[in-house]
């Protein structure tokens, strides 16, 4: 039987590195728009509001580190990845680009990147939502699990 | 220690960031400045009709076919616009044909420019397009009765059109309009830039955005 003292801190380190995907995401998303200069399309901004705040509510989930802290971040994680699954299915044309609510601005289905033919900006964040989700939830269950 | 771990992630990630920027946009310099050397004969080439101001700041490219429609149709907008804009939009003609047999109309267009009556020839074409550039029946031998017009000597041009030079006008056109990605005509570029989406709106504001950031 472990320590309690280890299993949080094995906890700490699932919600550090979830911390770590979050700000890398996050920077990665400024690089984009301010570095490439990738002017963000409405769903874009949409996904960036969910994802930006994590970067502050996890680091405060860190110190000290704080059981709740998976029930203030995934409705946010999951508004986040719900967004950047409609902006893929536009993306991809499975949704016709008539019905995308951007008809102004950025098109929303305007590609910039196409990294090795099929990884656009759109999937990277579907992709960043989904391991998020996946680590928060992984971590709820252990915290309650030890609970127990 | 936690503390540190996280600070020591900030830091990397933060460093990480400005590393990549700084790199990123050292590199896109070096490719713009290259570029901007290489690919200005690529918009322009010394064959290239112009109209307009020679100091003009504002290089108005447009691919066109003398057959296409919507050339016809953007002929007189354009040309408000270098009228509303005076001196400062320099148009550069190149040749897309992409229409069947509209590299007759090209070469007419070229032994004109031989009589100095290039935009002449340009304005019937457009003018007369839909009796000779019928989608369902073209009929190329029809605008012979339009030329007139433009006060050109005929005989004259069906000798000038045979001049070899033509094809190789037209095939460093296309050449260029497929580096440059023009699949329609018309194409336009401005300062080099591509009309995005098209459009009479589209291809205003484009100009205008030009006209702003350069004089």
């Amino acid at each position: 039987m472990p320590q309690p003292n280890q299993l949080s801190n094995k906890n700490w380190t699932i919600l550090f590195f979830t911390w770590v995907i979050v700000t890398i995401s996050t920077l990665g998303s400024l690089f984009f728009s301010h570095v490439m200069e990738f002017a963000p399309c409405v769903l874009c901004w949409y996904q960036r509001i969910c994802l930006f705040p994590l970067v502050i509510i996890l680091a405060v989930g860190l110190f000290p580190f704080d059981k709740r802290v998976v029930a203030y971040a995934l409705p946010l994680a999951i508004a986040g990845w719900m967004t950047a699954f409609y902006h893929n299915l536009l993306y991809s044309g499975i949704i016709p680009q008539e019905l995308q609510p951007c008809s102004q601005g950025v098109s929303c289905t305007e590609k910039y990147i196409d990294l090795f033919g099929f990884i656009t900006i759109p999937m990277l964040s579907l992709f960043g939502f989904t391991i998020i989700i996946a680590l928060l939830i992984f971590l709820k269950k252990r915290i309650s699990q030890n609970e127990i | 220690m936690k503390y540190k771990i996280f600070a020591g992630t900030c830091l990397v990630l933060v460093g990480l960031f400005v590393v990549t920027s700084l790199y990123y946009k050292k590199e896109q310099a070096k490719m713009y400045g290259f570029m901007a050397q290489n690919n200005a004969s690529t918009f322009v080439r010394d064959h290239s009709q112009t109209l307009g101001d020679d100091d003009a700041k504002v290089f108005l490219v447009e691919f066109m076919d003398p057959a296409c429609e919507t050339c016809a149709a953007f002929s007189p907008l354009v040309k408000q616009m270098m009228k509303n804009n005076p001196g400062k939009i320099k148009l550069i003609l190149r040749y897309a044909p992409f229409h069947d047999g509209a590299e007759y109309f090209v070469k007419i267009l070229e032994a004109a420019k031989k009589q100095g009556k290039y935009w002449e020839t340009l304005d019937v074409m457009f003018k007369s397009q839909p009796y000779w550039a019928s989608h369902h029946n073209p009929q190329p031998q029809k605008i012979w009765q339009f030329l007139p017009k433009a006060g050109l000597d005929l005989e004259q041009i069906k000798q000038d059109m045979k001049d070899p030079a033509i094809v190789k006008i037209i095939e460093q056109d296309l050449a260029d309009a497929k580096t440059l990605n023009v699949r329609k005509t018309p194409g336009f570029f401005v300062n080099g830039k591509p009309l995005e989406t098209f459009g009479r709106e589209q291809l205003y504001q484009l100009i205008q955005s030009e006209i702003n950031a350069m004089y």
